[in-house]
């Protein structure tokens, strides 16, 4: 969804080379008193939007199944985050962790092979001149058009038919299909790469295989981390693909288990604060790596093109 | 580009790069085969499967017990479809739903991206961190905790209002779409807020300053000045917004397990799912499937030219 608008930061960005920062005060000397208070009234109420399901799942997970119904919901009861991750961890055989690896499987062992593919591919179109070049590039192009979400029902009764259906690869293999990654990495091969650098290996001896792999790879390093961060988000999000896809609970990601789990809560209640302590276990590492990296793949956002 | 010139075959091909020698010439399949075998197997090949398994129905035999049959109907699947009116007004749900979330949320992300550029924010790093934490959680997750925002029983948002004597039912049939439409404005105006927000950067602060010579106040600046120049990035984010209510799904489809009035059908994708899982029916959900392709990529090439169409029109 996020992909056109990718493209359009990036040629806005492009324009921003011209920039001059140095007049950032003059917007300083403008500013009045009063404007100032009513933005920043503004941010407030913006702010506690945004964060307000984030605090109440903060505090919820750390009350007992009868204090969620009993207590304030923005108040702390006792204090029961400790036995509700107890709870959470030997629910029906630890079931809960094994969703939490068959994310990780899915997200991070996916993505680091969809770059992989997307960086030799991306690589190939930039470097090399082959006969029907332009028409993979238009292939790629176009069927960035064709949402995921139409293609998972097809997708599905191509699996079933390949017998592919509840097993690890019928969800990775699919994945690793991704033309905005190919297409970024092209990009990112044309501008940081330079042929010259590629001759110069040649001579030395090095073959193509290890040219990529040594020079081809790092060179675009940067970019390729952006990919990598959108093929792990894509997958982390996953959700229709997967519920079709998938009847076995031992191979469910986290997102379908846990709706699973609220589904369930109507007849077992308990489950509903283990499906808000599971958010919540499942919300913060992800929410972490995503804020500390954020200044690294906002710059390979915005700035990855036209590096070089 | 390259000022170096090419010592050796570079006079015979003008192409700027290309293959050392001919013995290599595999090289670039070598390193393309694997994307190209995926492509064809997982993204090319399933939309013919869809387009085989449309054409045909699964019938039972005899008294029912005799098993199923697949036969051949033809269009027929296509036809169930389009008499179907639950589906048919899925779309219009979607397309009511995109009139409201779109809008509403490129206001909020512009006008949010408008403030962080200008010099009126204090505390930028905190508050654009809490507009865009929302897009580091999952969309399911996210539809989760509404969701019990959304119940009067545990929602202190609800038991606060409760308090002052109003007690609105969130997940009404005449309310869930508009619960539903808020689940992903909070999720997305965060990255559409970070891409504007970076457009907005990159404007040659100059042109500021022109303008302030000119007598023109800062308000004035912002409508007449910043927001013409970001207007590309704002027309390509709602083309992609409108594509992407047209595939509605994770959010209904989880706040269905909290309420009744979120039919199986509510959106075109949820019937599809529903067709293909409950209905047992694939070749049902195939070939609506099919009918949701072809209406997005419509909706997709028109937008693409009527943006190009204006483009000509203001003398790009």
């Amino acid at each position: 969804m996020s992909e056109a608008r990718l493209i359009a930061a990036k040629t806005e960005k492009a324009r921003g080379l011209r920039r001059n920062s140095s007049s950032k005060m003059v917007d300083g000397d403008r500013v009045s008193r009063g404007w100032m208070l009513v933005v920043t009234i503004a941010m407030v109420v913006a702010a506690v939007y945004f964060l307000f399901p984030v605090v109440w799942l903060l505090i919820a997970s750390t009350k007992s199944t009868g204090e969620l119904f009993t207590t304030n919901g923005l108040s702390f009861g006792e204090f029961h985050l400790f036995d509700n991750l107890a709870a959470l961890g030997s629910y029906d055989g630890g079931i809960y962790w094994r969703w939490v690896l068959n994310s990780i499987i899915y997200s991070v062992f996916g993505s680091i092979l969809t770059t992989f593919v997307c960086a030799a591919t991306g690589y190939a179109l930039a470097i090399y001149r082959f006969r029907g070049r332009k028409v993979i590039l238009g292939l790629v192009m176009g069927s960035m058009l064709i949402p995921g979400t139409v293609i998972a029902q097809p997708t599905y009764v191509l699996l079933v038919s390949m017998g592919l259906n509840n097993t690890y690869a019928g969800l990775l293999l699919p994945a690793l299909v991704y033309p905005f990654g190919v297409l970024l990495c092209y990009i990112y091969g044309q501008s940081s790469v330079p042929i010259e650098l590629i001759e110069a290996a040649r001579l030395d001896g090095a073959g193509e295989f290890r040219i990529f792999g040594s020079i081809g790879l790092r060179l675009m390093s940067s970019g390729l981390v952006t990919v990598l961060l959108f093929a792990f988000l894509g997958s982390w999000n996953s959700y229709m693909l997967p519920l079709l896809v998938l009847t076995d609970q031992n191979l469910m990601p986290l997102t379908v288990g846990l709706v699973g789990w609220n589904q369930s809560s109507i007849t077992i209640p308990s489950l509903q604060i283990l499906t808000i302590v599971g958010s919540l276990v499942s919300v913060v590492p992800i929410a972490v790596v995503f804020v500390a990296l954020q200044r690294f793949w906002r710059s390979g956002l915005t700035a990855g093109g036209i590096r070089g | 580009m390259t000022t170096v010139p090419r010592l050796v075959e570079g006079a015979q091909r003008p192409r700027r790069r290309k293959n050392a020698a001919g013995g290599k010439r595999l090289v670039p399949y070598l390193f393309i085969a694997p994307f190209l075998v995926l492509f064809a197997v997982f993204l090319v090949t399933p939309i013919f499967v869809a387009l085989w398994n449309s054409l045909f129905s699964a019938q039972s035999l005899g008294l029912g017990f005799g098993g199923v049959q697949t036969v051949f109907v033809g269009l027929d699947n296509f036809i169930r479809a389009f008499v179907d009116s639950d589906f048919i007004a899925s779309f219009g749900r979607v397309l009511l739903y995109g009139l409201v979330q779109v809008p509403v949320m490129m206001i909020f992300a512009t006008a949010l991206a408008m403030l962080f550029d200008s010099a009126l924010v204090r505390g930028k790093r905190f508050f654009q961190f809490a507009v865009f934490l929302p897009y580091a959680i999952p969309g399911v997750i996210a539809a989760l905790l509404w969701g019990f925002l959304y119940q009067p029983a545990v929602s202190p948002l609800l038991q606060g209002l409760q308090n002052l004597g109003i007690s609105p039912d969130l997940l009404a049939p005449g309310t869930v779409l508009w619960s539903i439409t808020n689940v992903s404005i909070w999720s997305y105006t965060g990255i559409n807020m970070i891409i504007l927000f970076s457009a907005l950067q990159a404007i040659p602060r100059e042109m500021f300053e022109a303008a302030r010579l000119d007598g023109a106040g800062e308000l004035r600046i912002a409508i007449s000045i910043k927001l013409p120049m970001i207007a590309p990035a704002v027309m390509l984010t709602i083309l992609s917004s409108i594509i992407g209510t047209l595939q509605l799904f994770n959010e209904p489809q989880v706040l269905k397990s909290v309420t009744s009035s979120i039919s199986s059908d509510y959106t075109p994708n949820m019937a599809i799912y529903a067709a293909s899982t409950l209905g047992k029916d694939s070749h049902l959900g195939s070939a609506m499937a099919i009918i949701l392709g072809v209406v997005t990529l419509l909706i997709s090439v028109v937008l693409l030219k009527s943006r190009s169409d204006s483009k000509e029109g203001v003398g790009d």
